[in-house]
C-alpha cells in the first residue's frame, strides 16, 4: 500500500466509520417517530413492521390535531414561550448593558448571584413555586409559566447580551452621542441594529426552553385545556389505550418548530456556549 | 443571604445619594438597568428556595391541614429512620449521575474530536449531531418509547432479525433492564451539550501549541494528553460539574418512560421528590427531601471544586 491509500484507509476508521456511526445514533430515533407517524393503524402492529410506510397517510396528524387536543396545547405553548421570549428580551438586554458598558459597586455581586442560580437545582422549586402561585390564585394560569421561566432563563441570557453588546464598539455609541443622541437614542439607533444576531440567538435558547420544560409545567397546571406540549404527551403517554400513531403524529407536530429553530440558530450555537461556559 | 443584602445595600446606598449635578445620574443607571432582573431572581428563584427550608420543620399536608403547624425536625428523623425508599433512591441517584455523566463526557468528547476535523459537509454533520440537544425530555421518551416498545418495537424487530434474542422483550417493564434502557436513552439526548461545549472549547486551542508539540516530537496521542486535555480541563471540570446537578435533578425521561419503576428501580432521589409533589399532598415531607438533597449537591460541589482546583479566567 502506498502512503496516499494508507492515510484513506486510516481515515476510514479515524473519521468515515465512527461518523457514520455517530449519525445513525443520532437520527435513527427522528425517522422512527416520523415513520410510526405516518402509517396507518393497522400496520404499526403489524409483524414483521415495516420500515417505511407502505401505504403513507396523515390520518394521525389530523387525529392529534383535532381529537386529542394537540391544537390547544400547540396554542399554550406558542403563547407561553411567545411571553417568556419578550420579557427575557427587554430585562436581559437592560442588565447585560449594564455589565457591558458600566463600572460600578454592585457588579460582582450581581455576577456571582447570576452565577449561584446555575448551581439551584430545579427540583427543588417545584414545590415552593406551586405553594406561592397556588396562593396568588395563578395555578393553571398561563403566566406562572411564564413569569418562572423568564427567571430561570434571565441568568444565563444576561451572560450571553453581555457578550453580544460586549462585541458592538463603544466608540460607535460616544460617536453618537457627540452627534447629539441621548443614550436611549443610540442605544435604539446604532446598538439595537448591531444586536440583531444576538436577539435571535438569545430568543431562540429561550423559546426552545420554554417548549421543551416539563416539570414545572406539570406542576403548574392541572387542567387539560392549559397543558403545554410536553405537559400534553406526557399524559397521552400515561393513558390505558395508548393510541401510538397519534402519540408519534403529535411529537412530530412538536418538532417541527424546535427543529426549525435550532437549524437557524445551531452555527451561534458553538460561539454562543463557548463564550458562556469562559464567563 | 448575604448577596441579597449586598445588592439591596447597593441598591439603597444609590438611593441615598443625592444626585446634586446632571452627570450623577449616570452613576443610578447601571442599577436601573439591573434591578428588574435582579428583582425576578430574587422572588422567583432565592426566595422559592428560602420557603423549603421553612416548610421543611413543618408539617404542611394539603389533605390534612388541622396538622399543620411546627415539626421540628420530625420530617428528617422520619427519612432517615422510617422511609425505606429514601436510601434506595438515594443509590439510584449516584448510578444514575455517575453513569450518564461519565458518559456523556466520553463520547461528547469524542464526538467533539470527529467534528473537529476537517471533512465534506462538516456543517450538516455538526448540526445534524446537535439536534437532541433541541429535543425535549417527554418527547425523546416518546421517541425511545416506541422503538422500546414490546409489541411494535424496533429494537426487538431488529435484535430478532439478528438472531441475538427470540421473544421480543419489554425492555421498560423488566427490572434488570429498565436502568439502562432508560440510561441510554437520557444519552442520545445528553451527549451533544457536552459536544457543543467541548467543540467549541477545542477551536480555541492556538494551533501553536499543536506545531511547538510537533517540532519536539510528540505524534497525536501525546499532543492529545499534553496540550489537548489540559487545554480543556477548565471546560470539562465546569460543564461536568454542571451537568452533574442538571442530571441530578433531571427526572423527565424517568418520569416519562418508566415513572420510577418498575419495583422503584428507576426511582432516584428527585423522582421521588417529584412523586411526591405531583401524586403527594405532604409538602412539609417532600421540602424535608428537598432539603437533603440540597445538601447532597452543595457538599458534592464544593469537595468537587476543592479537588479539580478550578481557577476562574479572569
Amino acid at each position: 500500500m502506498n502512503r496516499k491509500s494508507q492515510q484513506k484507509f486510516d481515515r476510514l476508521f479515524t473519521l468515515n466509520i465512527p461518523i457514520l456511526a455517530m449519525l445513525i445514533f443520532t437520527l435513527f430515533p427522528l425517522y422512527w417517530t416520523i415513520n410510526t407517524a405516518f402509517k396507518q393503524e393497522g400496520e404499526i402492529v403489524q409483524r414483521p413492521l415495516s420500515y417505511l410506510p407502505v401505504s403513507p397517510t396523515i390520518d394521525n396528524f389530523v387525529t392529534a390535531w383535532t381529537n386529542v387536543g394537540f391544537s390547544t396545547y400547540f396554542k399554550n405553548s406558542l403563547l407561553v414561550g411567545v411571553c417568556t421570549v419578550l420579557i427575557v428580551l427587554v430585562l436581559s438586554t437592560l442588565s447585560g448593558y449594564a455589565l457591558s458598558r458600566y463600572k460600578f459597586k454592585g457588579k460582582r455581586p450581581f455576577l456571582l448571584m447570576l452565577l449561584c442560580t446555575q448551581f439551584i437545582p430545579r427540583s427543588m422549586l417545584i414545590i415552593p413555586l406551586f405553594i406561592i402561585f397556588k396562593n396568588m390564585g395563578l395555578i393553571s394560569n398561563p403566566l406562572s409559566l411564564i413569569i418562572t421561566y423568564a427567571a430561570v432563563e434571565i441568568p444565563f441570557t444576561t451572560v450571553l447580551m453581555n457578550g453580544f453588546i460586549s462585541n458592538v464598539p463603544r466608540e460607535l455609541e460616544e460617536a453618537a452621542m457627540i452627534d447629539g443622541c441621548n443614550r436611549l437614542q443610540a442605544i435604539r439607533h446604532v446598538i439595537f441594529p448591531l444586536l440583531i444576531p444576538g436577539i435571535v440567538a438569545t430568543s431562540v435558547f429561550t423559546f426552545i426552553y420554554t417548549w421543551n420544560e416539563f416539570l414545572l409545567a406539570l406542576m403548574l397546571t392541572n387542567q387539560q385545556g392549559r397543558f403545554t406540549l410536553p405537559v400534553g404527551l406526557s399524559y397521552m403517554m400515561g393513558e390505558f389505550n395508548i393510541n401510538y400513531g397519534a402519540l408519534a403524529a403529535g411529537s412530530v407536530i412538536a418538532l417541527i418548530p424546535a427543529i426549525i429553530l435550532f437549524a437557524y440558530a445551531q452555527k451561534h450555537l458553538v460561539n454562543g456556549m463557548g463564550g458562556a461556559v469562559k464567563g | 443571604m448575604s448577596l441579597r443584602q449586598e445588592v439591596n445595600a447597593s441598591v439603597v446606598s444609590m438611593k441615598n445619594s443625592k444626585p446634586s449635578k446632571k452627570f450623577k445620574i449616570d452613576k443610578w443607571i447601571p442599577y436601573l438597568f439591573i434591578l428588574p432582573s435582579t428583582l425576578m431572581i430574587v422572588t422567583f428563584l432565592f426566595y422559592p428556595i428560602g420557603t423549603v427550608f421553612y416548610y421543611s420543620v413543618q408539617n404542611y399536608d394539603v389533605s390534612a391541614p388541622f396538622y399543620n403547624g411546627f415539626a421540628g425536625l420530625d420530617n428528617f428523623i422520619k427519612i432517615f429512620t422510617q422511609d425505606k425508599l429514601f436510601l434506595p433512591s438515594l443509590m439510584t441517584s449516584f448510578k444514575w449521575v455517575i453513569s450518564q455523566v461519565g458518559l456523556q463526557l466520553i463520547f461528547g468528547l469524542a464526538f467533539a474530536l470527529l467534528l473537529n476535523q476537517k471533512f465534506r459537509f462538516r456543517g450538516a454533520v455538526r448540526a445534524a449531531a446537535f439536534i437532541p440537544w433541541a429535543i425535549s425530555g417527554v418527547l425523546a421518551s416518546v421517541m425511545w418509547s416506541l422503538m422500546y416498545n414490546e409489541h411494535m418495537g424496533v429494537f426487538n424487530d431488529l435484535l430478532m432479525r439478528l438472531g441475538l434474542i427470540s421473544e421480543s422483550k419489554a425492555w421498560l417493564a423488566d427490572s434488570s433492564t429498565a436502568f439502562a434502557a432508560v440510561v441510554i436513552a437520557e444519552l442520545w439526548r445528553g451527549i451533544p451539550f457536552f459536544a457543543i461545549t467541548l467543540l467549541a472549547s477545542l477551536q480555541s486551542i492556538p494551533e501553536e501549541l499543536y506545531e511547538a508539540a510537533r517540532v519536539d516530537g510528540a505524534g497525536r496521542w501525546k499532543s492529545f494528553i499534553f496540550v489537548t486535555l489540559p487545554q480543556l480541563k477548565n471546560t470539562i471540570v465546569l460543564t461536568t460539574l454542571l451537568r452533574v446537578i442538571w442530571e441530578f435533578n433531571n427526572v423527565d425521561l424517568l418520569f416519562n418512560l418508566t415513572g420510577g419503576g418498575p419495583a422503584h428501580s428507576t426511582t432516584t432521589l428527585t423522582m421521588y421528590i417529584a412523586e411526591q409533589a405531583v401524586h403527594g399532598s405532604n409538602f412539609g415531607y417532600g421540602s424535608a427531601l428537598t432539603v437533603i438533597a440540597f445538601g447532597i449537591l452543595l457538599v458534592f460541589a464544593a469537595v468537587y471544586l476543592r479537588i479539580t482546583r478550578f481557577e476562574r479566567e479572569d
